[in-house]
C-alpha cells in the first residue's frame, strides 16, 4: 500500500471526504455534490457555456478578486489604524518597512482589475443577451453589484490619507451637495424647511451623512472604513450568493431554459 | 541637457524590451502565417511569396529595433528614435479640442460598426494591435506623454483599453461568423459546442488555472509598480487638477456641460435605472446565448454606444487629457497651469432675451412676493422650459408614431415611454456637448436662484 493510497484509506481522509477520488464518472459527478466549495456548480454543463471564447471568464476573475482583496484587506487591517495621526504613517510603512507590505501593493492594483473585470464582465453578459429572460432579475443583482464595487473602489481610495485620496474624495462627494431637495446646494433644498428655518444645510445635507462631517476630515475617515470594510463587503457578499445561486436556479449562465 | 528629458537611457532600455516583446508576439504571428500557407500570388515579379515573409522581415526589423534600443550607450539626447515634432503638433490639437476629440471617437464608432466584417478579419485585427503598441511605444519617448501615461493610477486605464478592444473585437468577430451562417442556415458556433461535459475536471481545473496565473499576475504587478502614494493629506493645499477616482471620470467630464445636480446625481442615477431596466424593456427574444449583431442590432448599437464612446471615451478623456483648470490638453502638451481658455458661454434666456429680443433679462422683484418672483423667473425662461418639456414629453410620443412606431406596437405604452426617455437621456449629454460647440450655450434653464440649471 503506497502512502497515498494510506492517507486516503484513513479515518480522518474519509471523515473529510466522504467519497473516492473523482478518478471515474461517477466519483467526478459525486464531488461535485458532496463538496461544499464544489456545489455551486452543476455536475455538468453545456461545453459552450465554458469556452474562454465565449464567456470571456470576466465573472469568475471578478470573484476571485473579490476574494484576494477580502484575503489582502483582512491582512491589510491587522495593520492599519484609520486615524489622521496614523493612516499615512501606516500605509508609507507598509510600502517602506514592513515585511509583506506588498500586500497594499495587489490589495490595490487588485481593486482596479475588479472595476476593469467587472464591466467586461457585464459587457459579455450584454452581448450574449444573457440578461434576457429568464435571468432578468439577475442582470439587476449584478448592476447592483457593479454599484457595490465601485462604491468599495471608491471608500477604500481615502484609507491611504495622502494627496490623491482626500481630493479624490472631496471632488466625488462634492457631487451629494447637489442632491435635489437634500442637498444644501441642490435644487429645492428650501422645500424642506420648519417655520423658515431650512432643514437642510450643510451640516444636515446628504454630503454631510456621506462625509460625517462638513468636509473630508477625521469621522469621514472613520466612516469610509467602516463602510470599506465591513458595510459594503457584507452586502456585497451577500449578493454575490444570491448572484451565484440565480445562475443555478436559472440554468446556467445563458441561453433560454 | 534639458530639464525635462523626452529620452534618459532607462526610458530607452525600457522601450528596448517593450519592442521585444511586440517582436515575439510577431515572431509567433509569423509561424501562424508560415503554418496556414497563404502566399502572395506575385509581388515584384517573383511568384509565389509565401506571407509569412513579410511578416518575418517585419519581425526582425522590431528584433534589431529592440536591439538598438537595448545596447544604447550614445547620449540620449542623440538617440534617432524619437517622434517628430509635426506629428506630436499634429495629435496635440486633434486631441486638445472637444469638438474634434467627439468627433475623431464617432468616426471610430461607425467605422468599427460599418466595417465589422473587415477589421474583424485575423490579419486586420493583428495590425491594428501592432500600430496600438507602436504608437504607445514611440508616444513614451515624449515626456509629457510619460508623465500622464506612466502614473500609477493610469497604467490600469491603459490595460483597460487593450481588453476593452480585444473584447470588442472578439464580440464581432463571433457575431459577423455567426451573422454569416445565420443568413446561410447553419448552426451557429454556440450550437456545435452543444454537448454535456462533467463539470470536474474541465471546468474546475479551467478555474484553477486561471486563479494561479492571475495571482502570479497581481504578484508581478505589485512588484514591478508600487501603489500610488503622494503627500500626506492637507485641507489646504488643493491639487489642480483635482480629479475623482478613474472610473468616475466620465461623470467628472459631465461637469463640463450640466451642473453637479445632473451631472453627480441625476444623471449618474439615470445611468443606474437604464441598465437596470434593459431586460424589461429588450423585448426581443432573440440573441440569447450566443454573439450576433445583425439579430439585435438596436440594442447592441445602443448599448456600445453608451460604453465605448460615453463611458470609456469620456474616462480616457477625463484622465489623460483633462490637465490643470480643467483645460484640455494634447497627449504630447506641457501641462501648463497658466493655459487660457477663453470661456463665454451664455445662458439661452440671455439669448432670447438679449440678443434676439433686444431686450433686459427680466429681473424678479426682491421685495415682490414669492409667487409673483417666481412668475418672472418662469417668465424668463420659458423657452427652456419649453424645450425641455418638449425634449421629454412631446418627442416620446412623436417617435412612437415615427421611427420608432414597430418599437411601440410590440412593446406597449409603458415599456415604450421608459425606452425613449432613457434613450433621450443619454442623448441629453451628446445633445448638450453639440449647443455647447455650436451657439457657446451654457444653460437652456437657469435659475441660479433656486440652484437649478440645466
Amino acid at each position: 500500500m503506497s502512502v497515498g493510497e494510506y492517507i486516503r484509506e484513513s479515518q480522518i481522509w474519509r471523515s473529510i471526504f466522504r467519497h473516492p477520488a473523482p478518478y471515474d464518472r461517477r466519483n467526478r459527478a459525486v464531488v461535485m455534490l458532496t463538496n461544499f466549495f464544489l456545489h455551486l456548480h452543476p455536475v455538468s454543463v453545456k461545453q459552450g457555456g465554458i469556452a474562454l471564447s465565449y464567456t470571456w471568464c470576466m465573472g469568475g476573475v471578478t470573484f476571485f478578486l473579490f476574494l484576494v482583496e477580502t484575503l489582502t484587506g483582512v491582512l491589510l487591517m491587522f495593520y492599519y489604524r484609520p486615524t489622521l495621526e496614523w493612516a499615512f504613517t501606516d500605509i508609507r510603512a507598509l510600502r517602506d518597512v514592513t515585511t509583506l507590505g506588498i500586500m497594499r501593493e495587489i490589495h490595490r492594483w487588485g481593486a482596479h482589475a475588479m472595476v476593469i473585470t467587472v464591466w467586461l464582465h457585464m459587457y459579455r453578459v450584454f452581448l450574449t443577451g444573457s440578461y434576457k429572460p429568464p435571468r432578468e432579475f439577475n442582470w439587476v443583482v449584478g448592476v447592483l453589484l457593479l454599484v457595490l464595487t465601485l462604491l468599495l473602489s471608491f471608500t477604500g481610495y481615502l484609507l491611504p490619507w495622502d494627496q490623491l485620496a482626500i481630493w479624490a474624495i472631496t471632488v466625488g462627494s462634492n457631487m451629494a451637495r447637489a442632491t435635489p431637495v437634500l442637498g444644501h446646494e441642490g435644487p429645492g433644498f428650501q422645500l424642506l424647511n420648519l417655520g423658515g428655518y431650512d432643514l437642510i444645510t450643510n451640516a444636515s445635507d446628504a454630503r454631510f451623512l456621506l462625509l460625517g462631517s462638513r468636509f473630508v476630515g477625521e469621522e469621514t475617515l472613520n466612516r469610509f472604513y467602516i463602510l470599506h470594510c465591513v458595510a459594503i463587503p457584507l452586502v456585497v457578499a451577500t449578493l454575490i450568493a444570491i448572484h451565484f445561486w440565480r445562475v443555478r436556479k436559472d440554468g446556467g449562465i445563458s441561453q433560454p431554459l | 541637457m534639458e530639464s525635462h528629458p523626452d529620452l534618459t537611457v532607462s526610458v530607452i532600455r525600457g522601450l528596448g524590451w517593450f519592442y521585444l516583446i511586440v517582436a515575439v508576439m510577431n515572431a509567433f504571428w509569423t509561424y501562424r502565417v508560415f503554418r496556414s500557407g497563404a502566399h502572395y500570388n506575385s509581388i515584384a515579379g517573383f511568384k509565389d511569396v509565401p506571407k509569412a515573409a513579410t511578416w518575418g522581415l517585419y519581425t526582425v526589423v522590431l528584433a534589431m529595433l529592440s536591439f538598438a534600443h537595448v545596447i544604447v550607450d550614445s547620449t540620449p539626447a542623440d538617440f534617432l528614435f524619437r517622434l517628430p515634432v509635426g506629428f506630436k503638433n499634429l495629435v496635440d490639437v486633434v486631441i486638445a479640442n472637444p469638438i474634434s476629440y467627439f468627433a475623431v471617437s464617432m468616426v471610430i464608432f461607425v467605422a468599427m460598426i460599418l466595417l465589422r466584417r473587415v477589421w474583424t478579419r485575423p490579419t486586420v485585427a493583428w495590425v491594428l494591435l501592432n500600430i496600438a503598441m507602436l504608437f504607445l511605444g514611440v508616444s513614451m519617448t515624449d515626456y509629457d506623454f510619460r508623465q500622464i501615461v506612466g502614473k500609477p493610477d493610469n497604467v490600469p486605464i491603459v490595460g483597460m483599453l487593450f481588453l476593452v478592444g480585444f473584447f470588442t473585437w472578439l464580440y464581432f468577430y463571433k457575431s459577423v461568423e455567426n451573422d454569416r451562417r445565420i443568413a446561410a442556415g447553419e448552426p451557429k458556433i454556440e450550437d456545435e459546442q452543444s454537448e454535456q461535459v462533467l463539470v470536474w475536471p474541465d471546468l474546475v481545473y479551467t478555474e484553477m488555472i486561471c486563479m494561479l496565473l492571475l495571482t502570479a499576475f497581481l504578484i508581478a504587478w505589485g512588484i514591478a509598480l508600487q501603489a500610488p502614494l503622494e503627500e500626506p493629506a492637507s485641507a489646504v493645499k488643493t491639487p489642480n487638477p483635482s480629479k475623482a477616482p478613474w472610473y468616475f471620470l466620465g461623470l467628472q467630464e459631465m461637469l463640463v456641460y450640466y451642473d453637479p445636480w445632473m451631472a453627480g446625481v441625476v444623471l449618474p442615477s439615470v445611468i443606474l435605472v437604464g441598465l437596470m431596466a434593459i431586460p424589461y424593456i429588450d423585448f426581443n427574444p432573440k440573441g440569447n446565448g450566443y454573439y450576433t449583431f445583425e439579430e439585435r442590432k438596436f440594442s447592441v448599437i445602443t448599448f456600445l454606444f453608451g460604453f465605448l464612446p460615453l463611458w470609456v471615451g469620456m474616462i480616457v478623456l477625463g484622465t489623460f487629457i483633462r490637465g490643470p483648470n480643467w483645460n484640455m490638453f494634447g497627449l504630447y502638451e506641457y501641462w501648463d497651469v497658466h493655459k487660457l481658455e477663453v470661456l463665454n458661454n451664455v445662458d439661452l434666456s440671455q439669448l432670447f432675451w438679449v440678443d434676439w429680443l433686444g431686450k433686459p433679462l427680466p429681473r424678479p422683484d426682491a421685495n415682490a412676493s414669492a409667487l409673483s418672483q417666481a412668475g418672472t423667473i418662469f417668465l424668463r425662461e420659458w423657452l427652456g422650459f419649453a424645450l425641455v418639456l418638449a425634449y421629454l414629453f412631446i418627442l416620446p410620443p412623436l417617435m412612437a408614431v415615427t421611427v420608432f412606431r414597430s418599437f411601440f406596437v410590440k412593446m406597449g405604452f409603458l415599456r415604450f415611454m421608459v425606452l425613449a426617455n432613457l434613450i433621450l437621456l443619454m442623448g441629453a449629454l451628446p445633445l448638450k456637448m453639440a449647443l455647447r460647440w455650436a451657439f457657446t450655450l451654457k444653460y437652456i434653464v437657469s435659475i441660479p436662484e433656486w440652484f437649478f440649471n440645466i
